[in-house]
């Protein structure tokens, strides 16, 4: 669907994308994931058209993009702040790519109807951007994109500026919006919680360079680098005869009895998260905090202070290499 | 509701004592007679305002018209682009062009217009260099002409036009032209469907200071039109200082203001036409 081949992008002598190789499959909802700054956001700008790559090409279904200018690509991108134009009404906003593509009116009407019906956004039509709540601003967003059915919709950060309650909700209806559609997501966010939750594909990025591409669960179970174990949800790092492994917080078990643990040490916080609880772990001879997760069937209190043993199976110790 | 209502009262004040005051007593002089002195005597009429129906007059109330429509125009047309490319240029370029454009207000109005004068007189500069390149072979008569009024008045009124754009073009949001784009708009489909709507408000601040300013302008007509060409303005100064002739000159300048006002309304309308329009309720 989309090929990124050899994709590198230098600002003033500045490498910002680190030669990248990348099959995106149809259908797929593929995010690149990464602190600020990782480039990821370069990337799609690239897809996109607003950057040009200053090495390598970018092909969509067989045919080089490359050189061609963002209003002759057949893909859409939704702006992080949305980008609605304030001078047109929700609906002159939609059908601004339509009329652009010079659409018989029928057809446009139909398209309108669709984008605002699968986005919820019938009662709002006549309204202007400023009329809108951030959220609603995010949807017609969306259905401006989506009028145009592209092959690709990218999505730099939609969900960035709402707040949290308002993105869980936008997340779940994200998703199912993609399934419906079945196009090919490019999705772009900082937040590895929201990455793990759409996508088929996570891309983890960092400082220009791809760390790991997986599945969510892949990438959770099995991080290859130390950025992707840490970065991706909580972890433990220890290391042993020069190498480093990864535990996750819920694969650690607290002991008691400190004889027999792989690793002693002091509790130095409780946390009660309600459904789960976690200890965070002064080790000794390490000058290393580790943290333990307990699912709500363990009610034994811990005191700060206490000595407690930490202990964990072998095999799931995730080896991280180089 | 009560602090907000006291604070802008100072505004209101000033408002009133600087611009209301002034203007009711410019429109009662306007109804008032002249003794042979040329004082203003109560004595209410509406002989100014019948006497500016003369043909004389109403002659050169249309070339005000006409020369500030001008005027307003070309000084449109020659800034947009010219703000265009200083909203867009780097950093350094654009405050470069900004102190360029401001470089003529440090600079004595006068002596500015004069210079005008040397450039096109018969004798001038421009005359000179095109009869040495042999491409005329007699002065051409351009001081003292409409043509030279209209070149001194854009002259005067283009930095007016070109700031007011410039702050437009500059405020808005870059994103929506990327937006256009990756909606499959061409550059100058973005330019229509959106730069041009996002800058109304600075078409509309640039137009109206320059197109009233022109209307007000009488020393670029005096020096630049020589005798022949009159604006309402020159009518109306001659009125106040020379001819002592208050009433007849507050009547004109009641015309004109009304007229402006006309004016300006045509011209939002125009504006907020079908291809612009904009938001309702702001």
């Amino acid at each position: 669907m989309i090929e990124l081949v050899q994709v590198e992008k230098r600002f003033a002598g500045q490498v910002v994308v680190h030669p990248l190789s990348l099959t995106i499959k149809e259908g797929e909802f593929l995010t690149l994931l990464g602190p600020s700054g990782c480039g990821k956001t370069t990337i799609l700008r690239m897809i996109a058209g607003f950057e040009q790559p200053t090495d390598g090409k970018i092909l969509l279904d067989g045919t080089d993009l490359t050189d061609l200018p963002p209003n002759r690509r057949d893909l859409n991108l939704v702006f992080q702040h949305y980008a609605l134009f304030p001078h047109m009404t929700v609906e002159d906003n939609i059908a601004f790519g339509l009329k652009m593509k010079k659409m018989p009116v029928k057809e446009q009407q139909e398209r309108i109807q669709e984008a605002v019906t699968m986005t919820q956004l019938n009662s709002l039509t006549k309204r202007y951007p400023h009329q809108l709540s951030g959220g609603q601003q995010q949807r017609v967003a969306i259905a401006r994109a989506i009028a145009n059915k592209p092959k690709v919709l990218l999505l730099d950060e939609p969900l960035g500026a709402l707040d949290l309650q308002l993105r869980k909700n936008l997340q779940s209806e994200l998703k199912q919006l993609q399934r419906s559609l079945g196009i090919t997501f490019v999705y772009v966010t900082h937040d590895q919680e929201e990455a793990m939750m759409l996508s088929d594909r996570i891309v983890i990025m960092n400082s220009g360079q791809v760390e790991q591409i997986g599945t969510p669960r892949q990438i959770y179970a099995n991080p290859t680098t130390l950025f992707s174990a840490t970065f991706v949800g909580e972890n433990n790092i220890f290391s042993r005869d020069g190498k480093m492994f990864a535990i996750r917080p819920e694969k650690l078990r607290a002991l008691r009895d400190v004889e027999g643990a792989k690793r002693t040490g002091e509790v130095l916080d409780v946390h009660y998260l309600g459904s789960v609880h976690k200890l965070v772990v002064q080790l000794d001879n390490e000058p290393m905090t580790v943290s333990i997760l307990f699912d709500f069937n363990d009610n034994r209190p811990w005191e700060v202070g206490e000595r407690v043993g930490v202990d964990w199976k072998s095999e799931d110790e995730v080896i991280i290499g180089s | 509701m009560k602090k907000s209502n006291l604070s802008v009262l100072p505004v209101i004040l000033w408002l009133c004592l600087f611009l209301v005051v002034p203007m009711l007593i410019v429109v009662g002089i306007s109804f008032m007679g002249r003794d042979d002195l040329g004082n203003v005597v109560l004595d209410f009429n509406l002989e100014s305002y019948s006497r500016f129906f003369d043909p004389l007059y109403l002659g050169i109330y249309w070339d005000t018209i006409v020369l500030s429509v001008l005027t307003t125009g070309l000084c449109l047309l020659l800034s947009y682009p010219l703000a265009y490319y200083i909203a867009n240029a780097g950093p350094k370029m654009q405050t470069w062009g900004l102190v360029l454009i401001t470089i003529p207000f440090w600079i004595n109005f006068l002596i500015r217009t004069y210079a005008w004068v040397l450039l096109l007189r018969t004798q001038g500069v421009v005359n000179n260099v095109l009869l040495d390149f042999g491409l005329i072979q007699e002065p051409l008569q351009m001081l003292y002409t409409k043509g030279a009024v209209l070149l001194g008045m854009v002259y005067t009124f283009i930095p007016f036009m070109v700031l007011p754009l410039y702050v437009a073009l500059d405020q808005m949001d870059k994103k929506l032209l990327e937006a256009a784009s990756d909606l499959g708009a061409s550059r100058w489909k973005s330019f229509w469907h959106i730069t041009l709507p996002q800058t109304k408000s600075g078409i509309m601040t640039g137009s109206v200071l320059v197109y009233v300013s022109t209307t007000g302008m009488f020393v670029v007509t005096d020096i630049l039109g020589g005798s022949k060409s009159s604006m309402i303005s020159n009518i109306i100064q001659s009125q106040f200082l020379g001819a002592r002739n208050w009433p007849f000159g507050s009547a004109l300048s009641v015309i004109f203001v009304i007229t402006s006002l006309i004016m300006i309304a045509l011209f939002n309308r125009a504006l907020t036409s079908k291809h612009m329009k904009t938001k309702e309720g702001r």
